[in-house]
């Protein structure tokens, strides 16, 4: 036996490859892109018509350096925004928090108030410009300045577009910036679902992410599922809220990570679009095919990249990107080579955006919708990691729903485990990679040049909350935190006092703390 | 017969990226060590009173978010005012070449970049927790 027939092979995630697909590996009958159940894409011509958005997430130092990078980026060819906020903002701090030393505009930009939501967007028309912002506990207020600097700048609040991540379950999951616990949280997320509704047609209020299951350490398979399944609770809590579903759904937005199995990236987009298509039809009875067409960003694997060898992460990128246009998504961001180290220097970030670019306009797989579609082993792929993510769905649904699976540490518990399987693999030699493990340089490498964040963001910051908190009227302030607080015990739609206490001046951090008091916070149950 | 040896693994800071840290701790588990996980937002306060409490000799911090500068000194500088300087500190994750020899004149035992083997880090803390060591 030959040591090609003796060894096994697999996908990343564990699904067995053959040695050789044929017709009877992917039988039945293939739709159309454009076609229910949109396996082949949620558009007959794709990028024929329309390019994906190049959307390169962003943020660092001050408001008005990200200012500066967004208009940079613009400049360079990239056609949507995407706004990282520091881990104080994720939070729900303000700047000059005692939470928040050593950490102002390490890793986004620091937005504590109206004022540094107008400054991140000075010079770019909010009613032209897509924007996206990654914020998931403090969502609602950030969206609450986000729509006042918007209606500032005289913005149609009807054509404004963009995306907030707003997907709390997957922080419960994997990216762990919880600040309430799970059921005020998803209170919060479904006003914004039904303020955007009702307010901003244009706009997706939540962005259902996998992407940051994937970074914790799941398979392909586990990031689908429980990315579906997390978009399941969505629907079934604005149902219960009395909208119908086709009023919201069709603006509930997808989130994948686009990782190095090539084709097992490929095939989880395809039988991501065909298992919500299915649900949303067959469970919950929609009939406007927006509801049923699943659109996404894709960003390419964060944790793929290495600090040796830096520049073998321009490949990986460069692959990685690729699945995702082949996979169909409307929008990508490719990572930077050097943020196995820090956050993009220009230089880097340049990089990546043109890799989107080559990949759009010198390959020419934009040409043919769905290219690989037929092909037996995707097809044969795409079968399997639906079949695995219906089964997990199941499982979960048997569990009494994602935040019952959620409390019981079930997809904790699946993503640790995959984790540390994965991990062991490297270890032994198994799963390469690439100048890490294998193919190591033999002398030191030459440094590369990153990007350095020092302390003058966090004093500028201070400086800047100091300043407002003495200008602005305090009895406003008050009164809308007060209004707030009220709201918030009760179950009026809360967006309107959050947009009422922003226009106050009100910070984040203070907005925050009246949710805190009303909410309580969340402490997750420690296993490793 | 030797006591095992007891390691704090802890994530200071607003920092919520724990797959690291999670493996690390059950690979420290695994060979043979008692390990304590805080789970995250720890404050310095806060992880030098469980490192006391849990009587450890090594604490683990993982840091990720470019904090390290601010964070890893003050825990140093508490293990000092209470008298635990012979607890020694291993550090993980985003740490550049120069802050990582910073941290190194400033007491750290070990400081750990992204790509370092789960054998390297626990032989470290083994080696850390000696007697020798101390």
């Amino acid at each position: 036996m030959s040591v090609a027939t003796a060894r096994q092979f697999t996908t990343l995630g564990g699904i067995p490859v053959e040695p050789a697909y044929g017709p009877a590996d992917a039988p039945g009958e293939l739709s159309a892109p454009g076609q229910f159940p949109y396996t082949r894409g949620i558009h007959e011509s794709m990028y024929r018509s329309r390019l994906w958005t190049m959307r390169q997430f962003s943020g660092f130092a001050t408001p008005e350096e990200t200012n500066r990078r967004y208009r940079y980026l613009l400049e360079q060819g990239q056609t949507g925004l995407s706004v990282a906020f520091d881990l104080p903002t994720l939070m729900g701090y303000d700047s000059d928090h005692a939470m928040a030393e050593g950490e102002v505009g390490k890793c986004g930009a620091p937005v504590a108030s109206l004022e540094d939501m107008e400054t991140l967007f000075a010079g770019i028309p909010l009613n032209d410009v897509t924007v996206s912002m990654t914020i998931n506990s403090p969502a609602a207020i950030l969206w609450a300045m986000y729509l006042v600097v918007a209606e500032k700048q005289g913005a149609d609040l009807k054509r404004i577009s963009g995306t907030l991540q707003n997907d709390i379950l997957k922080e419960y999951i994997a990216q762990k910036e919880y600040i309430f616990p799970p059921e005020p949280s998803m209170r919060l997320v479904t006003d914004t679902i039904e303020y955007s509704a009702q307010h901003t047609p244009r706009f997706n209020p939540i962005s259902i992410s996998g992407y940051h299951i994937r970074e914790a350490g799941s398979t392909a398979l586990q990031e689908l599922a429980f990315t579906l399944r997390d978009g399941l609770e969505y629907v079934d809590w604005a149902l219960r809220r009395g909208l119908a579903i086709d009023d919201f759904a069709p603006r509930l937005s997808f989130f994948f990570n686009a990782h190095n199995d090539f084709f097992e990236e490929i095939a989880k987009y395809r039988a991501a679009r065909e298992l919500w298509a299915t649900i949303l039809r067959d469970r919950y009875g929609a009939r406007d095919e927006r509801s049923m067409k699943l659109r996404f960003h894709a960003q390419t694997a964060g944790c793929s990249l290495t600090w040796q060898q830096p520049y073998n992460n321009v490949v990986r990128t460069a692959i990685q990107a690729l699945a995702a246009v082949l996979g169909g998504a409307q929008s990508l961001h490719t990572n930077s080579l050097d943020e196995a180290y820090a956050l993009p220097n220009e230089h880097a970030v340049t990089l990546a955006l043109r890799t989107q670019q080559v990949i759009a306009y010198e390959s020419g797989v934009t040409a043919a919708p769905d290219p690989f579609g037929g092909s037996w082993f995707l097809e044969n792929l795409t079968r399997k990691l639906a079949d695995g993510a219906r089964d997990y769905i199941q499982a979960i649904d048997e569990m009494g729903g994602m935040i019952a699976a959620i409390n019981a540490g079930y997809p904790q518990s699946e993503i640790s485990r995959a984790s540390y399987e994965y991990q062991q693999k490297v270890e032994q030699g198994a799963a390469v990679i690439v100048g890490v493990n294998r193919f190591q340089s033999q002398e030191p490498e030459p440094p590369i040049d990153t990007l350095r964040i020092d302390q003058t963001a966090h004093s500028q910051q201070a400086k800047k909350l100091h300043r407002l908190r003495k200008e602005r009227h305090n009895g406003n302030v008050e009164r809308s935190l007060n209004a707030l607080r009220r709201a918030a015990e009760g179950d009026s739609n809360l967006m309107p006092f959050l947009i009422d206490a922003v226009r106050s001046w009100a910070t984040v951090g203070e907005i925050c703390d009246v949710l805190r008091e009303v909410f309580g916070t969340y402490t997750e149950r420690m296993s490793f | 017969m030797d006591h095992p040896i007891r390691v704090l693994v802890a994530k200071p800071g607003l920092d919520g990226h724990d797959r690291g840290a999670k493996i690390i701790a059950r690979a420290l588990r695994d060979a043979g060590m008692e390990v304590i996980y805080t789970g995250l937002r720890q404050t310095p306060e806060m992880i030098v009173n469980a490192a006391l409490q849990e009587d450890v000799q090594v604490i683990g911090l993982s840091i990720l978010s470019g904090a390290h500068g601010a964070i890893v000194p003050r825990v140093l500088e508490l293990l000092r005012e209470k008298d635990m300087a012979g607890v020694k500190v291993i550090v993980g994750g985003i740490i550049p070449d120069e802050d990582a020899r910073e941290l190194e004149r400033q007491g750290v035992a070990a400081v750990f970049q992204p790509g370092a083997s789960l054998e390297s880090i626990v032989s470290c803390v083994r080696q850390a927790a000696s007697p020798a060591a101390r």
